[in-house]
């Protein structure tokens, strides 16, 4: 499609916001403070941009209109009513720093905040929770910094941070950017984290251990509790990846397992939604000995039973954000724990692991299973052969369905990784059951098709390699 | 309510086929002494009941507050289009736009985003987007330090929003740098010091424009100094100014950071708001973050993906350029539509609008017959600072009783400031606004 700014006109007019000004340019700052000429922003009517950003709305695949189990992001569906809530102006035009003033002004926004960090340190068992961090990288960093801030209390000396070979790249990426080493811990043949190696590189240089449970190959590691006696023993941290716990609400609690810092994917366990890549939101969740540490402000409850900010920033790693996370994000992901209760949790969880186990069940004879026995929530299965795994991912857009992860976790060839969710029906399951199976035989029959695919999209195949050697990022003509 | 399609039937075809009894046995794995030891929520709601709990909850919130409050935050008018294009599902819900082909709407846009911010912003490259405001200006800094390696000085004038600097500290706290903050002089940056400071130690030099004060400045000088040691530049924007302002490209900036919030992005307590980020051609590789590049298909297609992944943790791990995956991609296009929608005059309309409705309230408060005295006279954008002859939180305080938001008190944030009170306008305020506002504040100094 065109590009936005190869349809315009010049002198078309957009939206008309100020109606006409009153005064010129004797009203405007002295020449040397302004701009040389207007900034080339298209000019186009309303109905033009309208059709355009349809149009290209349509070249998108979306939870909304397609199956979508992208291994590790769990795209399940975002009920409308969470908009609802969201778009309504008593929460829209709320300015943030009217916290700072007068809390009753805002008072039904602090209760959703306050609420929603008591039921994410219930569902996390831990002792507080931060909202402040806006993606789940986000969170990791602030919690990669309490971890320095506990260990500078302590005067300890720490230097390294373990991560499993299987993880997401966030966590070494966040380790280095709070000035840590990363050690690498590679994954057994049961899919679990090698234990002995782990014993073997814990060292009193450690100052955490980063891990996800279920991990990224949907396996559950029943020795965790063994792996936190392990680093404490070192006084290293445990720091859990939530990214994967929709496997488990109400089953398990990261504080119960020992671990001492959480941090959660709203936008993935609870339903907000992506955006096509955020907004999100991370909020951090630690133990009762590193709460003093977490973001400020913090919302509380003040003496009358109201709400209030606490603005004690003495031992806090202080603000990650402007003000307190991204609020509608939060907002929607309370309302659809209000909404689902303890039950309704419990059991998306246990939908999201049946549906997961399906599946695996079902491809287990046409793809090579490199952890077989019962998934989580998601399942793994490796393509063999070279290409093929971007091959069935080309394959199955032509047919309509988003494909799941590939080639993460890295320690898996030619990974293809299966995330149904809990939303999703027998139909729909069945009908990609069916679909992978046809490329598992095309594999072998006819890989010529698979190759070829997609056909039925706007473009084909992407040349990334040159894309990337010489960058087009900006338009310029 | 919950959202699971199971019925009975389906779940006893699936665990059939599966081989085990009950959902329950799936979870075997985990031992018994593992699991949760609490899981204590409320139950579970109707639709119709959790609609009635959110107008319960928007009714606590106050409502008609007038607001006068910026700090970089402020109200603006936003076009209809934007929320109808936005809210489509089609950009609502997908994820990250890995796979291209089934992706092409929202990189496309992410493509036309960067584009747009290149021309508002006179920089060659843009990324499609990161947290906010300070965060992008934290990210600035860490590019600035890859950039310029073993330089390990970092020079931020006071002018810049102190929630910002705040985040800044915390990013880099425990990377072994220095930073320096240089306290401005009349309201504006203190150009002799900040190029005094600037040596071959120095990374970047950070600076706002128009800064937190809402004073307007030209910074050319001080980004040639600091080339002239080899350090970099950078300027935090405000987005909407740049319709009328010198732009960070024409000022020679390295790098130039903002909060989008003002291009069609609600208020919203606080987020999801929009970090931009952008630069120089050549420290393209060392942006951080997603950006869309264009791309050919087998058949000479032209379409987009996501570009230089190279530099991104999913591949680099620990040598990425940044910790970045989820961003704000649908705080970007709204952005896009924004600036599509009110276009390239409209949208210099708008950037006037701000400019001449600041300055108008500055001119009728300084016309009151009250002991207000206006520190700045230079040249505003958005809002500009007020001395009140009392404490201007405790006026604050007063004011909201009135249901008017009266701006924010600088003594939080600039020790011995107490009686300053930083006061915006923007294209949505009316001359009634005006009159309550200059009502209330000779009101509030008479008693």
């Amino acid at each position: 499609m065109k590009l936005i700014f190869q349809k315009s006109v010049k002198s078309r007019k957009g939206v008309d916001i100020t109606g006409a000004l009153q005064g010129g340019t004797e009203k405007l700052p002295e020449a040397k403070y302004l701009r040389h000429s207007p900034a080339e922003l298209p000019e186009v009517s309303e109905l033009e941009a309208v059709r355009h950003y349809v149009g290209l709305s349509r070249q998108n695949f979306s939870v909304d209109t397609n199956f979508y189990p992208l291994g590790s992001c769990t795209m399940k569906y975002n009920p409308k009513i969470l908009e609802k809530a969201a778009s309504a102006d008593a929460f829209t035009g709320l300015h943030p720093i009217l916290g700072f003033y007068s809390c009753e002004s805002c008072a039904g926004a602090l209760e959703v905040l306050y609420r929603m960090q008591e039921f994410l340190s219930e569902i996390t068992g831990m002792h507080s929770t931060s909202l402040q961090p806006m993606a789940g990288a986000h969170g990791e960093l602030a919690g990669m910094l309490m971890v320095r801030k506990y260990h500078r209390k302590k005067r300890n000396n720490k230097k390294f941070i373990i991560v499993p070979d299987e993880s997401h790249g966030t966590n070494p990426a966040s380790a280095a950017m709070a000035g840590y080493g990363v050690v690498t811990i590679p994954t057994g043949p049961d899919g679990l984290l090698d234990i002995d190696i782990l014993r073997e590189k814990l060292s009193g240089e450690t100052a955490a251990v980063i891990l996800t449970c279920p991990n990224t190959v949907g396996k559950f590691d029943p020795r965790i509790k063994q792996i936190s006696s392990l680093a404490r023993s070192r006084d290293a941290l445990m720091y859990y990846d939530g990214a994967n716990m929709n496997a488990i609400m109400g089953k398990v609690r990261p504080g119960d397992l020992g671990f001492d810092i959480v941090h959660l994917n709203l936008h993935k366990t609870f339903a907000t939604p992506h955006g096509g890549g955020g907004p999100g939101a991370g909020p951090v969740g630690v133990t009762k000995e590193l709460s003093e540490y977490l973001p400020y402000p913090r919302v509380v409850k003040d003496e009358d039973d109201g709400f209030a900010l606490s603005f004690d920033r003495k031992k806090s790693i202080g603000r990650i954000a402007p003000f307190y996370g991204n609020f509608s994000v939060i907002l929607k992901a309370f309302i659809y724990i209000v909404l689902l209760g303890k039950e309704g949790l419990k059991d998306a969880s246990e939908k999201a692991v049946l549906n997961a186990n399906y599946i695996m069940k079902n491809l287990n004879a046409s793809f090579n299973n490199p952890y077989p026995g019962h998934c989580m929530h998601e399942c793994v299965f490796s393509a063999s052969e070279p290409g093929m795994a971007m091959n069935i991912a080309k394959y199955l857009i032509d047919n309509n369905i988003h494909p799941p992860t590939v080639y993460f976790p890295l320690i898996v060839k030619e990974a293809l990784m299966i995330e149904p969710t809990e939303t999703e029906s027998l139909q729909t399951l069945d009908n990609f059951i069916d679909l992978m199976r046809k490329a598992s035989e095309l594999m072998k029959k006819d890989p010529q098709r698979l190759q070829d695919s997609p056909v039925s999209m706007p473009v084909g195949r992407l040349d990334e390699v040159s894309a990337a050697r010489q960058p087009d990022v900006n338009f310029t003509s | 309510m919950n959202y699971t399609p199971h019925t009975e039937e389906d779940i006893k075809k699936m665990l059939k086929s599966i081989g085990v009894s009950c959902v329950e046995e799936l979870f075997d794995v985990i031992p018994q002494e593992l699991r949760a030891q609490s899981f204590e929520l409320p139950e579970s709601m109707s639709e119709q009941g959790v609609s009635k709990e959110i107008e319960r909850l928007l009714s606590l919130n106050g409502s008609g507050i007038r607001n006068f409050a910026g700090g970089g935050f402020y109200d603006h008018y936003i076009p209809s289009a934007v929320d109808f294009l936005s809210s489509r599902s089609e950009f609502y819900t997908p994820y990250t736009p890995y796979q291209s082909e089934c992706s092409q709407g929202t990189l496309q846009a992410l493509y036309e985003y960067q584009s747009a911010i290149c021309r508002l912003t006179g920089m060659d490259v843009s990324n499609a987007s990161v947290y906010d405001g300070g965060t992008a200006a934290a990210e600035a800094v860490l590019m600035a330090l890859n950039i310029t390696r073993n330089r390990r000085k970092i020079i931020i004038d006071s002018g810049v929003n102190p929630l910002y600097r705040e985040i800044i500290h915390t990013y880099t706290e425990n990377l072994n740098i220095e930073i320096v903050e240089v306290d401005s002089i009349n309201y504006r940056a203190d150009r002799k010091k900040l190029k005094g400071l600037t040596d071959k130690d120095t990374a970047a030099v950070l600076l706002q424009n128009p800064n937190f004060f809402g004073a307007v400045d030209d910074y050319t000088d001080i980004v040639a100094a600091a080339a002239e040691n080899g350090a970099l530049s950078i300027l935090l924007f405000y987005p909407v100014s740049l319709g009328v302002l010198k732009t960070p490209g024409e000022m020679g900036f390295d790098i130039a950071a903002g909060e989008g919030q003002s291009l069609g992005i609600p208020l919203s307590f606080g987020g999801p708001y929009l970090g931009i980020l952008a630069a120089c051609k050549k420290y393209l590789r060392k942006l951080p973050g997603r950006i869309a590049g264009a791309a050919q298909d087998s058949n000479g297609r032209r379409g987009y993906v996501l570009s230089m992944q190279a530099r991104e943790q999913h591949i680099r791990r620990e040598k990425a350029t940044s910790n970045i995956c989820t961003n704000q991609n649908l705080m970007a296009l709204r952005a896009l539509l924004y600036m599509v929608l009110t276009g390239k005059s409209g949208f210099v309309n708008v950037s006037k609008k701000n400019l001449m409705a600041a300055a108008k309230l500055k001119e009728t408060i300084a016309a009151l017959k009250t002991e207000i005295e206006i520190p700045f006279y230079g040249p505003v954008y958005n809002e500009f600072v007020i001395k009140l002859p009392v404490d201007a939180r405790a006026a604050v305080k007063k004011m909201l009783q009135q249901k008017i938001l009266a701006g924010v008190p600088l003594g939080d944030f600039y020790p011995g400031r107490q009686n300053e009170l930083l006061v915006c306008a923007t294209e949505s305020s009316s001359d009634e606004d005006f009159k309550l506002y200059t009502d209330a504040l000779e009101n509030l100094l008479k008693l």
